[in-house]
Formats: C-alpha cells, sequence, structure tokens
C-alpha cells in the first residue's frame, strides 16, 4: 500500500479547490515597500523640521549619526528577518541579522552617555522631556508594526513569536531613527533610557498581540 | 510544485502524494506516534495548500514541506499534552470503579461503542461527515471546511442536527 492511498481523498479534494496564487515576493522586495513608508514618514518630518538642526547636532556629535545609522541598520536587518521568518524552510538563525546593527546602535548611544560636551543646539533633557521621546517612539511604532503585521499576515510564519519580536524591534529600531529628525535632546543616561524602555514596550507589546495576529495566520 | 502555483491541478495532486511519505518521516522524527502520523500529513497538506503561493521555485521545496510539517507535529504533540494533562487522577475513584477489566464493563462499554458507532454510521452524509472531523477527530471548524468542501456554517448546522438526532435516538429526548 503506498503512503498516500489514505489521503487520496483528501488529495483529490485539495485539487479540485485548487486555483493559481500570486507567488508571494521575495523578502527584499518587501523589505523595500515597507522601507518605502519609513521613507515616506521621514520625507514628512524633514520638510516640516528641515535637514540642518539634524546635520548640525550630527556634526557636533558624531555618536548621535553613528547611533542613528546603527537603528537604521537594526531596523533593515529586523525587517528583512521577519520576512524571511515568513517563508517556511529559511533557518531561524536570520533572526540574528539585526544584531549587528543593534550592536552600534546601543554602543553608539552609551558612549553618547560618556561624552562631556554637548551637542550644539541640544540641553539634556529632564525625565519629563525624554517621555516625549517615549510617546515619540511608540505612537511611530504603531503604525509600522501594523504594515509590518498585513505584509506578514499574507506569509506564514511558522515562529509566530519570533517574528512578532523581530516586528516590535523593527518598527522601534526604525521609529528610533526617525526620531533623530526632530530629537532636541543630547544622548544623555534619562535620555538613552526612555529609549530603550520605549524599544522594550514596542517589542513586548508586538510579542503579546503580533504572536497571536500572526498564529492565525 | 511550481506548475501547481499557476493552476496544474495534475501536478498539484502528484507533489501532494509524493509529499505524503515526507510528512510521515518529519512527523516521526518529531517523536509523532505511528497512529496519529495520518493526523498530521492531512493538517499538513491543509497547511500546504493555504500557504502553497509561499514556496519560493527557487529555494527547496523539501526543506519548505519539511518545516510545515515538523511544525504541524508539534502542535500535534502539544494538544496531545493538553488533553493528557487535563485527565484528573482520583486514587478513590481509581479503586472503586470496576476498571477495564472487568469483562461486564468491558463488554457494556464495546456495546455502546458499537451502537453510537452504528448511530453516527446511519446519519446522513454531511450529518456524519461534521461528527467525524469535529467531534471525533477535533479538527477546527476551518480546517474541517477545508477538508469535507463545506462551509462553516454548513459544518455548525451539520453538527447540530446529527447531535440532535442522536440525542433523540439515545436519551429519547425529543
Amino acid at each position: 500500500m503506498s503512503d498516500s492511498q489514505p489521503h487520496e481523498l483528501l488529495i483529490d479534494r485539495l485539487g479540485t479547490a485548487l486555483v493559481p496564487v500570486r507567488r508571494l515576493p521575495s523578502p527584499w522586495r518587501r523589505t523595500v515597500g515597507w522601507l518605502l513608508a519609513v521613507a515616506a514618514i521621514g520625507a514628512v518630518l524633514l520638510l516640516h523640521y528641515g535637514v540642518h538642526p539634524m546635520l548640525r547636532r550630527w556634526d557636533g556629535a558624531p555618536d548621535l549619526a553613528w547611533a542613528a545609522l546603527g537603528a537604521l541598520i537594526t531596523a533593515i536587518g529586523a525587517a528583512w528577518a521577519a520576512f524571511a521568518l515568513g517563508v517556511p524552510g529559511r533557518d531561524a538563525r536570520w533572526a540574528l541579522l539585526p544584531l549587528p546593527g543593534a550592536v552600534l546602535w546601543i554602543g553608539a548611544s552609551g558612549l553618547g552617555c560618556l561624552r562631556t560636551w554637548l551637542a550644539p543646539g541640544t540641553t539634556i533633557s529632564t525625565l519629563h522631556q525624554s517621555t516625549d521621546c517615549l510617546v515619540f517612539i511608540v505612537s511611530f511604532s504603531i503604525p509600522l508594526s501594523a504594515l509590518l503585521i498585513v505584509l506578514l499576515r499574507r506569509a506564514c510564519p511558522l515562529r509566530p513569536m519570533l517574528t512578532a519580536v523581530l516586528v516590535g524591534l523593527a518598527s522601534a529600531a526604525a521609529s528610533a531613527t526617525l526620531l533623530n529628525i526632530c530629537h532636541k535632546y543630547d544622548a544623555a543616561a534619562t535620555d538613552l533610557l526612555t529609549h530603550a524602555a520605549a524599544v522594550a514596550l514596542v517589542v513586548a507589546a508586538n510579542a503579546m498581540m503580533g504572536g497571536r495576529l500572526l498564529s492565525r495566520a | 510544485m511550481a506548475a501547481a502555483q499557476a493552476g496544474d491541478r495534475r501536478a498539484y495532486e502528484q507533489v501532494l502524494a509524493e509529499s505524503v511519505a515526507l510528512i510521515r518521516a518529519a512527523a516521526r522524527r518529531k517523536g509523532v506516534a505511528h497512529d496519529h502520523l495520518d493526523d498530521v500529513v492531512q493538517e499538513t497538506l491543509i497547511t500546504v495548500h493555504r500557504v502553497r503561493h509561499t514556496y519560493d521555485p527557487g529555494r527547496s521545496y523539501d526543506a519548505w514541506l519539511t518545516a510545515i510539517a515538523s511544525r504541524r507535529a508539534i502542535d500535534a504533540l502539544r494538544r496531545r499534552g493538553r488533553r493528557d494533562s487535563r485527565e484528573l487522577h482520583d486514587d478513590a475513584a481509581l479503586d472503586s470503579h470496576s476498571g477495564p477489566d472487568d469483562a461486564g464493563t468491558a463488554t457494556e462499554s464495546l456495546q455502546r461503542a458499537r451502537r453510537l458507532h452504528a448511530a453516527i454510521a446511519a446519519l446522513p452524509p454531511g450529518q456524519r461527515e461534521a461528527v467525524e472531523q469535529l467531534g471525533l477527530r477535533e479538527r477546527s471548524l476551518s480546517e474541517a471546511a477545508e477538508l469535507t468542501g463545506r462551509n462553516t456554517g454548513a459544518l455548525k448546522v451539520n453538527l447540530h442536527r446529527a447531535l440532535k438526532a442522536l440525542r433523540e435516538r439515545f436519551l429519547g429526548e425529543p
């Protein structure tokens, strides 16, 4: 008896239900699509705040620019890894892809705290002011996470929780990158702590809700 | 599979039939017991059908299929684990219970099972299908819908009618 014999009925039914499908675009193409949404938000913010204040801050304190670059690399890596894990058969170790970017992001931000001089046009934020950063990161992460989850629901994330964590990391890192455009405060310890709290909050919220949304996919 | 994505039914049925052995092997590696392998095969085939657009012809079909089969095998093991952990162990009840070795009880439960099987077999085909898929095999509504080709509403109505018919038969309730 062939292995498939007891399943002939099911295979026949699935064959009857077969319709042509549009293949899922590659993780790179989907990542680029999502990054276009991030870039569109960035363009709007740049139009509003202008490029010069950001460049002046980066000029005076290059570690802020390095941290922004690290956050951007983290966002790209995490988004790509989330899309890759939505395809069955991809190695789960791709989830480590955002790590190098994150090291640069955290390292450069941490270095900023050790600096004794201030970036021009900035102040060290008080706890109250740095909650603005928390609100910024969280509120921009919500639509960016939602977009990622919508794009991923068409895929098949076999590890919904891990994928949701990557979704959270990608959107929090992208929001942190965008924050550079309108960030008036220097990388002081209070500010760094708020950023870390915001990223942790976004990742945890995604893991709690996103995991459930994705596992139904 | 690439041809199946374009809608070639014959290629699709062939690749599904050839996939069964691979799914069974993946499920066995995950530690699924022999008599549950077929359930994992069915669930994997349904998932393959639902997510066939995620297969990339530039990559290995076997790796794609094995990943889905392994996940379904883990789901099946978890479901079994949950069911086992829900079973209660009450020593007093165990002592006072006549036990499966008792010839009278064994015969009685065998007869009861036979009567129930006969009653289910006598149901109209739609109702029988609903009981088998939802009640006996514990599939979800969407899985059963995919498997039987009926919509979830019809399955619910059929299950409801079947249970009503069985109740009437065994308990004499109208």
